[in-house]
């Protein structure tokens, strides 16, 4: 809530201070036919808090180094075009500095630095919005800045491998960022955190990334919430972070040996909320996962629906829908701290006597099945076997292999609707 | 062959065994999707129902219908026909009457459900197909028993243990070589031990289309490849079609040099 709060805030100032300047400034119009060519000269000539408006034409110029306030409004998306050379496109080093409708295009691919279409430098009050970014290495590049938007951009990438190629929107030690309705294709990660807090991610789409969809590293307290990541390496990866909130995404078609909708690993105190996994190879992996709360999310055709490893404590899986998935739920650990009560489960096969839409019978969601995979993992070609459902079956009636204490005592008969 | 075959088929198509076949398949299918509207579970719970008892019945009905039909091979043996024509006409309209009651009685429920509005309908087609050549197998199989054995109580037992084998014990044997050689590099075999077995081969067909997420969680190369393209659904379809023609290819050969 508060990040929202903080959000409207930091609109509010961004727009008042930009209609402020905008009386009392000059404003230059940039293209082929006008009195100014280049976007560089516009540049180094309006005053600070003015705008350019560059019109539809391609520019081919040095790195754009803004070192004012500035609006920068693209009108019909004009090109700026690096031609793959080794050098930046744009390098915001002002505060208060927005871009609007541009395409940006062809920044070189280098092994040595980290080149970016856009980057802001330890700035803060900076909107990038409505542009197009086509084969960048890094699309917007954020270090060390704060208070900034990144909204309705499409961003499109080349990306061939992990080591020659950069993220969608990279943020490395930022806060109070908002991140909305952006379309990133093709990148290594989709959306990149690290040391960022407070941020917001709304409504993103993103998908055929080779690594993650959304990756956070060491970054606390932010949310995502309505995103969608689709056939990535992996849908999203939280490291390492704490007090993150997951709200109403959606994570398909992430397929591969290592490939998860979610991958938690070393998190704390988290939210995963109204999300939907479906046909993912394992739909949450976790692992040294704590206190995190997993309420009314739709788990449908997955491979694996939650695959937890050791060191996971005090998690809270309620109120779920596991809809034919291949496996429930993995647990490789043999003392369980944490609650499974009060899910539907596809699979559950008791009954209700006393009508309360309750099963009567606990259900077992980790199988023996489960327990030979894991060993051999081969033996997945028996899956669904006759035989397969006869040791699951006697399992079920005496449990010696998989956890005892793993079930959930208050299984919904009926698909849960929230 | 083919009035041997229309003779056989109408001949089946008007017996009891055959409506209750249907009625067997239409009341569980019915039932099925009565119990849950949710077509894809319903798939997967009949798949493990035809993939069990499509065999089964196959191997028992072809069993039965060679062994009672004998007297009228018999006659037709003293007729000018090839001995090839009379056995395969015979074997396809077995196997022709057995498909149309398994497929009506799928096909009628499902309909009813609107399968082909959904888009489930290729999981359907699958565990059809699967269902077909099964049918088809395993009749051949039996056939092949009743042709080696006079003695109907011994060609019933090896009919049986045969479908006992291959749908129960070949998996838990499989399964133990897995886990017991789980030190050694285990995909090749494991695809190749599936291949050896019709049964799981139609299940690996299904999986390839319904559980293909959980397919792909294995790390291996060979799995992988073999998974991650049309090809797994190529190459199992083709092991199929090669267990059917084996069967046939026998019934031939052994009929063409039986002393009755």
């Amino acid at each position: 809530m508060t990040n929202i709060l903080k959000s409207v805030l930091l609109f509010l100032l961004l727009s008042f201070g930009f209609n402020n300047h905008f009386l009392s400034q000059d404003t230059i119009y940039v293209c082929s036919a006008c009195e100014t060519k280049t976007i560089t000269s516009a540049l180094n000539n309006v005053n600070s808090g003015g705008t350019i408006i560059v019109k539809e034409g391609v520019y081919l110029e040095k790195t754009l180094i803004i070192k004012k306030p500035v609006n920068l409004i693209g009108i019909n998306y004009p090109v700026i075009d690096g031609k793959n050379q080794k050098k930046e496109l744009i390098v915001i080093a002002s505060d208060s500095v927005s871009i609007d409708g541009f395409q940006i295009q062809n920044v070189g691919h280098s092994y040595i630095e980290d080149l970016a279409g856009v980057r802001v430098q330890r700035k803060k009050y900076f909107s990038i919005t409505n542009n197009i970014f086509y084969n960048a290495m890094y699309a917007i590049y954020l270090e060390y800045c704060g208070n900034g938007i990144v909204s309705n951009n499409k961003i499109i990438g080349n990306a061939k491998n992990e080591v020659s190629s950069g993220n969608g929107i990279h943020a490395w030690y930022c806060k109070n960022l908002h991140i909305e309705n952006n379309h990133i294709e093709k990148h290594r990660d989709g959306i990149y955190f690290e040391f960022v807090k407070n941020s917001t991610i709304i409504g993103n789409i993103s998908k055929n990334n080779l690594r993650y969809g959304l990756h956070f590293m060491f970054s606390n307290n932010d949310n995502y919430y309505d995103n969608e990541f689709i056939n990535n390496g992996a849908g999203v990866a939280v490291m390492f972070s704490k007090e993150i909130e997951m709200y109403r995404n959606v994570f398909a078609d992430n397929w591969g040996s290592s490939s998860y909708g979610l991958l938690l690993k070393e998190i704390n105190d988290a939210k995963i909320m109204h999300n939907t996994f479906t046909k993912n190879t394992i739909g949450i992996r976790v692992e040294g996962a704590n206190r995190i709360d997993y309420l009314q999310n739709n788990f449908i055709g997955n491979g694996w629906g939650i695959k937890i490893s050791g060191g996971c404590y005090t998690n809270k899986i309620n109120k779920n829908n596991f809809i034919a998935n291949s496996f429930d739920l993995s647990l490789q650990s043999s003392s369980n701290d944490n609650n499974f009560d009060g899910n539907y489960w596809s699979s559950y096969s008791g009954y209700d006597l006393n009508r309360d839409k309750i099963g009567d019978i606990p259900y077992r969601p980790v199988k023996m099945f489960n327990y030979i995979v894991n060993r051999t993992p081969e033996t997945m070609v028996l899956l669904r076997s006759l035989f397969i459902d006869i040791i699951n079956f006697s399992e079920k009636v005496s449990p010696v292999f998989t956890p005892v204490n793993v079930f959930d005592s208050k299984p919904y008969m009926k698909k849960i609707i929230f | 062959m083919l009035k041997i075959l229309k003779y056989a088929f109408f001949d089946l198509i008007r017996s009891r065994w055959s409506y209750t076949y249907f009625l067997f398949y239409f009341i569980i299918t019915f039932s099925l999707l009565y119990l849950s509207a949710d077509l894809s579970k319903v798939i997967i719970s009949l798949m493990n129902i035809i993939l069990v008892l499509s065999p089964l019945i196959a191997s028992i009905f072809g069993v039965i219908y060679y062994y009672n039909s004998r007297e009228f091979t018999e006659l037709l043996l003293a007729q000018p026909i090839k001995r090839s024509n009379i056995f395969i006409g015979q074997y396809l309209g077995l196997v022709f009457s057995l498909t149309v009651s398994l497929l009506l009685g799928l096909l009628i429920p499902f309909a009813i459900y609107g399968i082909f509005y959904n888009s489930e309908i290729w999981n359907f087609v699958i565990l059809i197909i699967a269902g077909v050549f099964l049918t088809f197998i395993f009749a051949g199989f039996s056939y092949n028993i009743a042709l080696h054995n006079e003695n109907k109580i011994k060609g019933f037992g090896f009919a049986i243990l045969i479908w006992l084998l291959l749908a129960v014990a070949y998996d838990g044997i499989f399964l133990l070589a897995l886990v017991t050689f789980s030190d050694y590099p285990l995909e090749k075999f494991a695809l190749f031990a599936t291949a050896l077995n019709p049964i799981d081969l139609s299940r690996i067909l299904i999986l390839l289309k319904l559980d293909i997420s959980a397919l792909m969680g294995y790390t291996g190369a060979v799995f992988n490849n073999f998974f991650g393209a049309a090809k797994g659904m190529i190459i199992s379809g083709l092991s199929l079609f090669f267990w059917t023609i084996i069967p046939l290819a026998m019934i031939i050969r052994k009929s063409s040099k039986k002393d009755f």
